[in-house]
């Protein structure tokens, strides 16, 4: 049977399995994020970021990688890319912003790279 | 007895909803994705069905981490769009199916395929972007179906494997082709191709990896259940995972089907997008 214990996944470089261990980690942090959904949870967070985390009970290594907007260290503090996403729409980045951050590349040159894969 | 007609797949990426929202169809970027669709159109305007089961992910806003189910089918009278965080316009409510929602989870449940049943249901782009594209103006087309969603866990692992989303569809088919009422139904399987969207790897397509899939999922699609649920992900991308709905949607189909178009294009956004249209036998 394909079943693996809850936190076991093969290495794939550059790629976080986000399994059980991975949700437990992140809870604050995408329960934060999921609830950007409403417009009166992103004005509250744009208003007073460190109060707003505050609320949410995010530890330090997440509130730092927020402050730091460095999305690789928001996935590593169990942030899970969906809900991620509605915070990088706060801060006004596209999926591909997201990507070039991640990768060390510009906006441009992530999108370069996308191409280049046709 | 209601007939499942035929099934469509197709990627329901965000950035598709501006493209529509914008009209920008025939925008160079844009032409050779939405080449993929008017065979698709026709088929429906001569085919006209009742009933559109989207299969689709939620992505965070229909559920959250708190409580998340496997297989979720909505079992309301309609389904509401709603804010997602980051712009895309709010499309008014698409009207459900109750009486066929209860049917299929009672033929589900009896079948031993134990699902989360939802009377409310708020849908994110995963479920109307593809309405969008196939029924242009959705929800407000004139020939739009009453539909029924159902969303499969590809948020979090553990996610389904392969084979148990072709089995799901192959109860689904059951659950549908029992219910009395002569119903003409359509099946969609939304999301995919490969892209991943987190990590170091982001920008992650693997041509190779879809053509396999597009070339064995009309008539093949047993081999693909073995693949891997780890294996999927490395070859497909993270959020390649996706490819599930489209397994689920096959499983509905029964044996035999026509593939009447089939459209591949990378990128759009972070994604190789992937259309395809299969007629029942």
């Amino acid at each position: 049977m394909d079943q693996p214990s809850h936190d076991y996944h093969i290495e794939i470089p550059g790629t976080t399995i986000f399994d059980g261990k991975m949700a437990m980690k992140g809870y604050a942090l995408n329960k934060m994020c999921y609830a950007f959904n409403k417009a009166v949870n992103r004005d509250a967070f744009k208003a007073d970021e460190e109060g707003f985390m505050k609320e949410y009970g995010l530890n330090e290594q997440q509130k730092q990688a927020i402050r730091d907007r460095n999305i690789l260290a928001m996935i590593e503090a169990g942030g899970n890319i969906y809900y991620l996403a509605k915070l990088a729409g706060i801060f006004k980045l596209g999926v591909q912003d997201v990507g070039g951050l991640q990768t060390g590349r510009t906006t441009e040159e992530f999108q370069q790279h996308l191409l280049d894969q046709a | 007895m209601a007939k499942i007609l035929g099934g469509i797949t197709t990627s329901h990426i965000p950035a598709v909803g501006n493209a529509i929202q914008h009209e920008l169809q025939d925008d160079p970027y844009w032409k050779p994705f939405f080449d993929g669709y008017p065979k698709v159109h026709q088929w429906i305007k001569d085919n006209k069905p009742d009933v559109v089961v989207n299969i689709y992910n939620d992505h965070g806003l229909g559920f959250f981490l708190n409580q998340m189910p496997t297989f979720a089918i909505g079992a309301a009278h309609e389904y509401k769009n709603e804010d997602e965080g980051w712009g895309l316009p709010e499309l008014d409510p698409f009207p459900g199916h109750p009486e066929l929602s209860w049917h299929i989870i009672e033929s589900m449940v009896a079948d031993e395929f134990d699902i989360t049943s939802c009377q409310e249901l708020p849908v994110d782009h995963g479920f109307v972007v593809p309405m969008q594209l196939f029924w242009p103006g959705a929800p407000h087309n004139p020939d739009m179906p009453r539909a029924i969603p159902i969303s499969a866990n590809t948020v979090q692992h553990p996610i389904p494997t392969l084979k148990r989303a072709l089995d799901f569809g192959k109860a689904l088919r059951k659950g549908i082709e029992s219910f009395p009422e002569d119903l003409k139904v359509v099946v969609l399987g939304t999301g995919g191709l490969s892209h991943q969207l987190d990590g170091e790897r982001a920008g992650f397509i693997n041509k190779e990896f879809d053509q396999h899939c597009l070339e064995n999922i009309a008539h093949n699609p047993e081999v693909l259940t073995k693949i891997t649920r780890m294996e999927l992900v490395e070859k497909a991308g993270a959020q390649g995972t996706e490819f599930l709905m489209w397994m689920m949607m096959r499983g509905a189909l029964g044996d035999n089907v026509t593939e009447l178009t089939r459209n591949y294009h990378i990128p759009i956004s972070n994604t190789a997008a992937g259309t395809l249209l299969l007629e029942c036998a």
